[in-house]
């Protein structure tokens, strides 16, 4: 069962903010989905490697080619608002630099 | 009490690669905001990312300058974090396999060695840059996001704000040598997180650790530290008790300032990479990098010293910056005695870089002008005198030596055919400092020196003078 708290936190990370009546429902519906996923605990996994993936795929890469294909007009069709070529944002006052 | 201190370092270079990490963007710095991107870099709907394979290559050549083992079997994961500077709110990076572990770099602080641990290096992107303006506004310049990094971790090894300091400028020079890394502090091709603690000599427990920003330049990085050092003591000693707190290194205060209190630990929400498929690293592909490993500058500096002669200083000195240490090897290929290209690039070549605050790319001298011209000095067709005023022209301008001096008449006169009869003819008219030598006052010599000097415009070889010299008074 996962808590309130739980999903608060997580909105709280996700820059989201619920109200009390949101919280609740929001709550049963993670739960829910919560419940579903579990329903794979059922399966036997004995003896199976750990994976990443569920594709039997490695090393596809790239060569370090540059190509700029900036089509800057396409780009800023979802940019609000900018100066110039710069995004516009709220200010951001606290920043972790990481 | 007497404490003991703990330093920790995150070091994040750029790696110098064409494209960027997950996207075939370039990697540019300075182009016009947002330029250099496209639809992976600001993360729209759908897009896939793919593995620059030489960005990774470069990975594993920073990995094997600093001995460590590269993981063979490893995988991306993201790191979950929302900010304007990363619009698909995660950061590739490798939480789980990292590229390597377990490597090491050798500093030595007052004559002693010591080898400081690397926990881990391992692959990731570059954020965006945020610029905050007095208008109100934040502005988003993606050029920077996906640019790939090795951060590299140290281990809980370094014990003084010197010996962080001595494993900072090891790392950049073996960094900057294998080619991956401009690795330049001012353009942001290297960062510096740091973190500090003391606990009482002898504790088993590691004291609160604080995390120090705004540290720009390995001696903010020194001082930062040092005062961070004190500042906790001092804490400690009263009675107090350390925060895990984040503080910022104020450059013209000279002290760190709290930003903020850590509450809880970061939470980034890990998990594996589901848009790439796993890396294999081969043994194959490991001897292929391997290959292309540039010399060390420790490998540089044993082949300087053993081979050439040089003085171990000295040869520290060179190896400082690739740049250098490249210009050397190349004077000396270019014929002029080690020892001796050596002694005009620490001397005159330095002096003047520092004294116009330039590096060597940005002056006119070139490895084959140097050595033309020490060249010269050695076979006699300049003095050292007539020298400095070569050497001011061949760095300022694109100019052969050789040709310059006899064009400007410097050529020194060493041919006694010519000399002989300067020195009688100055003999003939100066009796008098002939008996004062004779006599035994040795300063006589330099008189008539001088006036042979005076009588050829400064170019007669002092050597050959003397030998004539010398002579001529035997005879009398």
């Amino acid at each position: 069962m996962i808590s309130k708290e739980s999903v608060a936190h997580v909105a709280e990370l996700a820059r989201l903010s619920f109200s009390e009546a949101e919280l609740q429902q929001y709550t049963a519906q993670m739960d829910d989905i919560l419940t579903m996923v579990e329903k794979l605990e059922a399966v036997d996994t004995t003896g199976v490697e750990p994976t990443t993936q569920s594709i039997h795929l490695q090393n596809v890469m790239r060569a370090d080619k540059a190509v700029n294909d900036t089509n800057t007009e396409e780009l800023f069709k979802n940019v609000p608002t900018h100066k110039g070529t710069l995004i516009q944002v709220p200010a951001i006052i606290d920043k972790e630099e990481d | 009490m007497n404490f003991e201190t703990t330093i920790g370092l995150e070091v994040h270079v750029e790696l110098k690669t064409q494209s960027k990490m997950f996207s075939p963007s370039p990697v540019s710095y300075g182009a016009e905001p947002n330029t250099m991107t496209n639809v992976i870099d600001w993360g729209f709907p759908g897009v896939l990312p793919s593995i620059n394979k030489g960005a990774y290559s470069y990975g594993i050549m920073v990995a094997l300058a600093l001995h460590a083992n590269i993981t063979e079997f490893t995988h991306f994961d993201r790191k979950n974090y929302f900010y304007p500077d990363n619009p698909k709110a995660y950061q590739i990076t490798q939480a789980e396999q990292p590229l390597a572990t377990n490597g090491w770099v050798e500093i030595e602080v007052d004559g002693q060695k010591k080898k400081i641990g690397i926990a881990e290096l391992h692959v990731e992107e570059d954020a965006g840059k945020n610029q905050h303006e007095p208008d109100g506004y934040s502005y988003v310049d993606l050029n920077r996001q996906g640019t790939p990094l090795v951060e590299i971790v140290s281990k809980p090894d370094i014990a003084s704000p010197e010996e962080a300091y001595q494993y900072l400028e090891q790392l950049r020079q073996i960094v900057q040598f294998t080619g991956a890394s401009d690795v330049k502090m001012e353009e942001g091709s290297m960062r510096v997180d740091t973190n500090l603690s003391v606990a009482p000599i002898g504790s088993d427990q590691w004291g609160t650790k604080t995390e120090i920003k705004n540290l720009n330049s390995f001696n903010h990085v020194r001082d930062g530290l040092a005062y961070e050092q004190k500042r906790q003591q001092e804490v400690l000693r009263a009675g107090g008790e350390i925060r895990q707190e984040t503080r910022r290194w104020d450059v013209d205060k000279k002290e760190t300032i709290l930003m903020r209190v850590k509450e809880g630990a970061d939470d980034y929400r890990y998990f594996p990479e589901p848009d790439l498929p796993p890396v294999h690293v081969t043994q194959a592909w490991i001897a292929d990098v391997q290959a292309t490993l540039p010399e060390a500058p420790a490998q540089r500096r044993a082949r300087y010293v053993n081979d050439w002669g040089i003085p171990e200083y000295d040869a520290g000195v060179l190896t400082n910056t690739l740049e250098m240490a490249n210009f050397f090897e190349a004077t000396v290929a270019a014929g002029a005695e080690a020892k001796q290209a050596s002694n005009w690039l620490m001397g005159e070549v330095s002096g003047y870089l520092n004294s116009e605050h330039l590096e060597l790319k940005d002056v006119a001298l070139t490895p084959a002008h140097l050595a033309g011209m020490i060249n010269l000095i050695q076979d006699g067709t300049i003095s050292s005198k007539i020298a400095k005023k070569v050497f001011q022209e061949i760095i300022k301008n694109d100019t052969e030596p050789k040709a310059w001096v006899e064009a400007k008449g410097m050529v020194q006169l060493s041919d006694p055919a010519v000399l002989t009869p300067i020195v009688t003819e100055i003999l003939d008219n100066n009796q008098q400092s002939i008996d004062d030598f004779k006599a035994g006052k040795d300063r006589a010599i330099g008189f008539l020196v001088g006036n042979i000097m005076k009588q050829t415009r400064g170019k007669a070889n002092p050597k050959v003078v003397n030998q004539i010299l010398m002579t001529e008074i035997k005879k009398r």
